[in-house]
């Protein structure tokens, strides 16, 4: 699975995509595919404040729940309504269903989050192989 | 650095297969087992609607063999087996004697000094030790043969259609619980038994336990099935499907602390049919009024997902039980748990709320089974 190189990612295995001051977020490939069938999303409402390293929601798959941490500190300014009907989207492709967009608060956190080939090096490690 | 070797997963002799075919492994009571291949939804469906094939070769097979076998198997077990037929299986549980569970079991007659009890993976030495050591006074002599077997569980409504390609035997004569000797996949005397996990028509079958049979007989299978959309089938959806059908499971709605009438099993229990282990505490219990608490079914109400542990809570958010298995159900499009709750607030259409998570999500009491399946007509 190709992760995009434009992305930055988390240990927490979230992805985010910076365009300006606005960051787009989702969970990564290797989240959807440990977590399986997606049956649930709980994503904050527009207005609410994340903070780097917080929970901001959940998503459930029919077997487990698995806690999102927010990358970065910011405003959300939008919420991926698709996924309240068709959580399964995630499944389908995990990089282009993002959950939230953040107004960012801090633009310099992103510098310290993983690229690409640091994330795909990370999930190697944790996976053993 | 590790400062002991944790121990090793034990496996079924299809785990190579399973690895081989992709599945996400899972440790399920120290087996290392398939959770699921293609996708929990899609291999749950497939039963629902089709077939799918498990293999759930980790489950343990005690066999009580001597013309003490009956009384053996009536002192450890609370159905009564003395009405069983030669053929005939039933559902049943081994009791402490505190009329708790010691495990859920399938009782098998295959002749009057012959019985086959299946029993839970997660238990199979405790079991065993328990069923030996209290069959000692009678005439017979209890064998472990769980490792001899490969146990494929074929289910769904296409599971006797899949299965009659690959038997002579006539499936037609073999009822819901019921079981023939015949040859399946050219292998003489195979047991093929109609019972399972998954509240769907369906057969177990146990083939020996070598891998290249037990490979062989797999892929046989799953060829049989492919026109039907045969799906591999991982314990994933083993647990959607057996929640579905409110069906137990050991450690959640049955165990060393939970009695037969809490669980309500006693459709099962057969006090009438003389003393056994668990009879008399079982006795006491409805003398002083019957348990205190009940396993109902929840329906979630509300956006949320009730799952395994989750506090169950009275209006005023006072904790009043506790879920035991709870999770999406994929046929069913609902979310649905099992839970134990005071005797007085067990009653169909009340409404509880589970704490999911810190947060109150309403859930109604609901009529167990929550699904069942459609009748055959004609």
């Amino acid at each position: 699975m190709a992760y995009p190189e434009n992305y930055k990612y988390t240990q927490e295995h979230e992805w985010i995509e910076v365009a300006g001051n606005v960051g787009t977020v989702g969970i990564t490939d290797y989240a959807q595919n440990s977590l399986g069938d997606i049956v649930f999303v709980d994503a904050p409402k527009v207005g609410a404040k994340v903070e780097k390293g917080a929970v901001f929601g959940s998503v459930e798959s029919v077997k487990a729940v698995s806690d999102l941490y927010s990358p970065v500190t910011g405003t959300v300014t939008e919420v991926n309504e698709e996924l309240a009907s068709s959580p399964e989207k995630i499944n389908a492709d995990a990089h282009s269903s993002w959950i939230i967009k953040v107004e960012l608060g801090d633009p310099a956190e992103v510098g310290s989050l993983l690229s690409a080939a640091d994330y795909e090096k990370f999930i190697a490690e944790e996976t053993g192989k | 650095m590790a400062t002991s070797t944790p121990m090793a997963l034990r496996k079924t002799p299809l785990n190579v297969m399973h690895r081989r075919m992709g599945a996400k492994m899972v440790d399920f009571g120290g087996w290392d087992m398939p959770v699921e291949y293609s996708g929990l939804i899609a291999e749950h469906m497939a039963v629902r609607t089709g077939v799918g094939l498990f293999d759930v070769s980790h489950m343990g097979d005690i066999q009580l063999r001597g013309p003490g076998s009956l009384d053996a198997v009536q002192h450890i077990s609370m159905n009564d087996a003395s009405k069983l037929r030669e053929g005939q299986a039933h559902y049943s549980a081994m009791l402490y004697p505190q009329g708790t569970f010691v495990d859920d079991v399938i009782v098998h007659k295959l002749s009057d000094n012959d019985y086959l009890i299946v029993i839970n993976a997660g238990t199979r030495e405790k079991d065993f030790h328990w069923v030996k050591s209290n069959v000692q006074r009678f005439n017979c002599h209890a064998n472990d043969y769980s490792d001899y077997y490969t146990q494929l569980a074929i289910q769904g409504p296409k599971a006797a259609e899949t299965l009659a390609k690959l038997t002579k035997v006539d499936l037609s004569a073999i009822k819901g619980y019921w079981f023939k000797w015949g040859t399946v996949c050219g292998l003489a005397n195979t047991l093929v038994a109609r019972t399972g996990y998954t509240g769907e028509d369906g057969f177990e079958i146990y083939v020996p336990s070598d891998v290249a049979t037990s490979e062989r007989v797999w892929n046989e299978v799953l060829e049989a099935g492919k026109e039907f959309g045969i799906l591999p089938c991982g314990l994933g959806a083993r647990n959607t499907l057996r929640l579905e059908s409110a069906m137990s499971l050991y450690e959640h709605e049955i165990s060393d602390k939970i009695n037969v009438f809490e669980a309500h099993l006693d459709r099962f229990l057969k006090l009438e049919k003389g003393p056994f282990i668990g009879s008399e505490a079982l006795k006491t219990i409805l003398a002083e009024g019957g348990p205190t608490k009940k396993l109902v079914g929840l329906e979630m109400m509300e956006r949320g997902i009730a799952r395994d542990g989750y506090p169950v809570v009275d209006a005023a958010g006072k904790k009043m039980g506790a879920v035991t298995s709870g999770s999406p159900a994929p046929f069913l499009k609902k979310n649905i748990a099992l839970a134990y709750l005071p005797t007085e607030l067990a009653v169909v259409d009340g409404e509880v709320a589970v704490e999911v998570r810190g947060n109150p999500v309403k859930a109604r009491i609901v009529p167990t089974p929550f699904y069942r399946r459609p009748k055959k007509t004609a």
